[in-house]
């Protein structure tokens, strides 16, 4: 990925680069447009920091109106968009491209209706994951999805990669959550799916809409479900001699029809890089550690504690430790939490891994991550969401020894293969950016990725929304949507008929 | 008139390589139990895929399941039942609103109709469990989105895109859904002799407390006449379904009584009961029967939709009841005219939302725009959805529109 093709830039888009800014100034008036390259360089990457780009122009619109001229206007003079919320997109989603307006929604930061009695709120996009449950915690409720990143990425950015949490075992993802959203297409339309009621009453574009990681239309309102906080929570730390055990325990608690709150694994060496930055007491002798979280009525939470506690003596837990207040709680889940900034520690680079695989095959997969650790050269410590299959390998290189990012992506491109080749997918949460997209045909043959491409084409026909972006390669809708169909081309289907 | 029946993804393949080369469109259908709904389709061929079947995988573990779009629903439930697991979403079974047999219907078409049921409000519909598919699209090109796990994002989710298109973008072969653990047991806690306007705020109440409340249905006279045998007798009858351990099941419901203690009278309802209540409610068992007056499935904001009801009753006769806390209403139409402008102004005036005529005579499902029209910008995105998978319009036609 490192040799990654972007579209080539538009030389004719480069050269009326002044004129599309002034035009642009007079559309979001104000701060609203950043074009000096010193102020641009905030903006060169988001979470894939090995990419950077420095966008045609930085616009940030502050209203609706704003949002579709700008689109109406870039449509017309066939300028690329990119369109970005916080920045914080793992897979590249964000990163600008050189003939390309960024369109930074980060001044849509107001939470437009809080409405307890039917359980939503209605932000604008740039509100973050966690502003939304902050807006309402004082009244006990809580947005239930909750990425790692919750502290800064946007609602906007959650629709856009279908982001998961911890919490997604039991509460579903930002799919799940979302009710309803307005967006504006390329074409400057403003478009409202969904609301405050439940399903939709045509197609379900929502659900094209969430994870299409800004390729299909800008979200400009977001109408989440909000729930209420849960009574209790505890947790149960458990350590297992082997993977296998682990796994094994996993498949054992959702077998007796427990869905935790959260359930998630470390390997050795992400426990030990865990434990030597947090000193929370994980136990160094176990090569899985478990972290199941409870939560519920106080009734419930202990009721299941037993007989999570019992699954995981069958299968030989070598630790198995119930949280007995709130802070101890909080010192299990601050080793998993701290996970990523802890390998950060043990290595001068690491390169965040997001692929899902069916969750027996765990082991396999850990072993041929091993052997490919050997291949490389390098490191790789393990998180994993056990309760649905996602895991984080953290594969640990050093970008100042010549050839170490190359193998480092290499590497995770062979990870993620793998994870296709026991029947898994390519990425669980952080979505397919620039960072996945060559990796496509692994999972799917051309004419699948075509079918993909199609809906692209009805929302944007020019490829003009984020290009460069989830697809190895964009056809033209126009060559896509011929049709040669002729009478009697086909012989009449010799299948069982009455 | 050709009726195929396909017993293979290959054959399914090539009926509709076939159908688009004569441009002779196809009505899809799996068992047709619901074929009552939406604008009748009128051609000459019929691609039925009630012999596309069998489960091709189910591993309990791993919460999930596959199987080929023909099989029936039924089927799936009673092997699901077996190993203490479901289909949380609870799909409802309009045989009986249409006046036909019970307990029909294919996983094609749950997932074609997105199918769900009270549950909906806290465990989603058939669009928030099917995790991959594979299916041929009016273009006739096999294709496949999705996978077998959880938690995916590869790509853009096109088995939800399919997911309430009544077979009209492309014709699902094989579907694999997210499953998940039954419940170890439930009550129904019945707050009685409720106003419309009180049950919503009932509803909005439990809904909102830590109660988990799993299902919230409100059942005024007449309605509540005609569910699980009589046995409210002609009183309004406010349901809260809680499910899940038993431990877990008595502390909540301990909790629900004491917060609605001042509502009305208490009621409670255990296991075997409370089951079959909530299919009654499901199934929409109050406007059942051999009968023609239409009916309307409304979804809205809870708090606004016995509002819209209260106005809508000014002007004409309708039998009311809720599900959804109150933001999904079935009416019945008395006078036998289904009133859809009428009705679809107070939906728009109250909030938004949409509705759809379920059960009207075929004249009338042809005469009137049987799903909630879009306004012109989201109609035409539709549209060249549309075009884009199906643009000689093979699959279903009309039947949306
Ligand atoms: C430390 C860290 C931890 C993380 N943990 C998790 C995790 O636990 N789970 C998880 O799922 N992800 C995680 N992420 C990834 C990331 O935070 C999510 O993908 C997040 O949803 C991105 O939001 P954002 O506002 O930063 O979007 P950006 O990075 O700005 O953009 C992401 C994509 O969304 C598009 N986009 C943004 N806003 C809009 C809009 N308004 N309309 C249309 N398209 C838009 C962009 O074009 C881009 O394709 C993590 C990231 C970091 C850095």
């Amino acid at each position: 990925m490192s040799g990654l093709a972007m579209p080539k830039a538009d030389s004719e888009t480069l050269a009326r680069r002044a004129t599309i800014v002034a035009d642009l100034s007079a559309i979001v008036p104000g701060e609203g447009v950043v074009e000096t390259v010193n102020e641009m360089r905030a903006f060169e990457s988001d979470g894939l920091t090995a990419y950077r780009q420095l966008p045609l122009v930085v616009v940030l619109p502050e209203t609706v109106a704003q949002v579709s001229r700008v689109l109406k206007y870039c449509n017309e003079h066939k300028i690329r968009v990119v369109p970005r919320g916080s920045g914080t997109s793992l897979s590249g989603g964000a990163l600008p491209l050189e003939d390309a307006v960024l369109l930074v929604m980060s001044r849509f930061n107001h939470i437009l209706s809080i409405d307890y009695p039917n359980r939503v709120v209605v932000a604008q996009p740039g509100v973050t994951n966690l502003g939304i449950t902050r807006a309402v915690e004082e009244e006990g409720f809580y947005y239930a999805p909750d990425p790692s990143s919750q502290i800064a990425c946007s609602i906007g950015g959650n629709v856009a990669e279908n982001s998961g949490g911890v919490h997604c075992l039991k509460y579903g993802l930002t799919a799940n959550n979302v009710l309803g959203i307005e967006m504006v297409l390329m074409d400057g339309e403003v478009v409202r799916l969904g609301g405050r009621h439940l399903d939709a009453e045509g197609y379900d574009l929502l659900g094209l809409m969430t994870g299409s990681e800004g390729l299909l239309g800008v979200v400009t309102e977001v109408t989440v479900r909000i729930l209420k906080k849960p009574d209790t929570a505890r947790a149960l730390l458990i350590g297992f001699p082997t993977s296998e055990q682990g796994g094994q325990c996993v498949a054992d608690i959702i077998g007796a029809g427990i869905i935790p709150g959260g359930m998630e694994m470390m390997d050795a060496p992400a426990i030990r890089a865990a434990e030597d930055f947090v000193q929370v007491g994980y136990p160094l002798d176990c090569e899985a550690l478990l972290i199941v979280e409870l939560d519920g009525p106080a009734v419930e939470v202990d009721h299941l504690i037993g007989a999570v506690e019992a699954i995981a003596i069958r299968n030989g837990s070598t630790t198995c430790r119930i949280s007995q207040s709130e802070d101890e709680r909080l010192a299990f889940w601050a080793g998993r939490k701290a996970a990523f900034p802890a390998v950060g520690r043990i290595s001068p680079d690491y390169y965040c891994m997001d692929g899902t695989i069916p969750r027996k095959e765990l082991p396999r997969v850990l072993h041929g991550m091993r052997e490919l650790s050997e291949k490389y050269g390098l490191g790789v410590a393990n998180v994993f969401h056990a309760g649905d299959g996602n895991l984080h390998p953290l594969i640990l290189y050093d970008a100042n020894k010549p050839g170490e990012l190359e193998a480092a992506e290499a590497f995770g491109a062979d990870i993620l293969r793998l994870c296709v080749e026991v029947g898994g997918v390519l990425t669980g949460e952080h979505g397919v950016g620039v960072e996945k997209r060559d990796l496509m045909p692994e999972m799917f043959n051309e004419t699948d990725l075509d079918q993909q491409i199609r809906v692209k084409c009805a929302f944007d026909p020019g490829h003009l929304l984020n290009p460069g972006k989830v697809f190895p390669q964009l056809r033209r809708c126009a060559e896509l949507g011929r049709m040669h169909v002729h009478r009697g081309q086909v012989a009449f289907p010799d299948i069982p008929r009455f | 008139m050709t009726t195929f029946t396909p017993t293979t993804a290959a054959e399914m393949l090539s009926a509709a390589q076939w159908a688009l080369s004569e441009e002779a469109p196809l009505e899809i259908v799996g068992h047709g139990s619901k074929r009552g709904i939406g604008r009748p389709v009128q051609v000459e061929h019929v691609l039925d895929l009630s012999k596309l079947t069998g489960v091709t995988l189910y591993e309990p573990a791993e919460l999930v399941l596959s199987a080929k779009a023909g099989t029936p629903l039924a089927e799936i439930e009673a092997l699901l039942a077996g190993n203490g697991q479901q289909l949380a979403f609870e799909p409802m079974d309009y045989g009986p609103l249409l006046g036909e047999a019970p307990g029909r219907g294919t996983i094609g078409g749950v997932l074609a109709a997105n199918l769900s049921g009270p549950r909906r409000l806290k465990a989603g519909a058939a669009r928030d469990h099917i995790l991959g598919i594979h299916a041929v699209s009016g273009r006739g090109e096999a294709f496949k989105s999705g996978g077998r796990v959880v938690k995916n994002v590869t790509g853009y989710d096109l088995s939800k895109g399919l997911a309430g298109s009544w077979g009209t973008l492309a014709v699902v072969t094989d579907v694999t859904f997210k499953v998940l653990p039954a419940a170890e047991t439930e009550t129904t806690l019945a707050v009685r002799g409720l106003y419309d306007e009180q049950a919503a705020a009932a509803m909005a109440l439990a809904m909102g407390s830590s109660a988990e409340v799993s299902s919230a249905a409100h059942l005024p006279y007449p309605a509540v006449a005609r569910i699980n045998g009589g046995r409210f007798g002609s009183d309004a009858a406010t349901l809260l379904r809680v499910e899940g351990f038993a431990p877990s099941v008595t502390a909540r419901l301990a909790m629900l009584t004491a917060l609605l203690k001042n509502a009305g009278p208490l009621e409670e309802i255990a296991a075997e009961a409370s089951k079959s209540l909530w299919r009654d409610v499901r199934d929409c068992a109050p406007f059942a029967g051999a009968d023609d007056r239409p009916v309307w499935r409304v979804s809205m904001a809870p708090s606004e939709c016995h509002v819209m009801v209260m106005a809508l009753r000014r002007q004409t006769a309708v039998d009311a009841f809720y599900d959804w806390q109150g933001g999904l209403v079935w009416l019945r139409m008395e006078s036998g005219d289904p009133e859809a402008e009428l009705l679809r102004a107070f939906v728009r005036k109250h909030g938004g939302g949409h509705a759809t005529l379920v059960r009207a005579s075929a004249a009338d499902r042809a005469a009137l725009p049987v799903f909630q029209p879009q306004p012109p910008a989201l109609a035409a995105l539709s549209a060249r959805l549309k075009e884009q998978f199906d643009p000689k319009a093979i699959l279903n036609p009309g039947r949306m529109a």
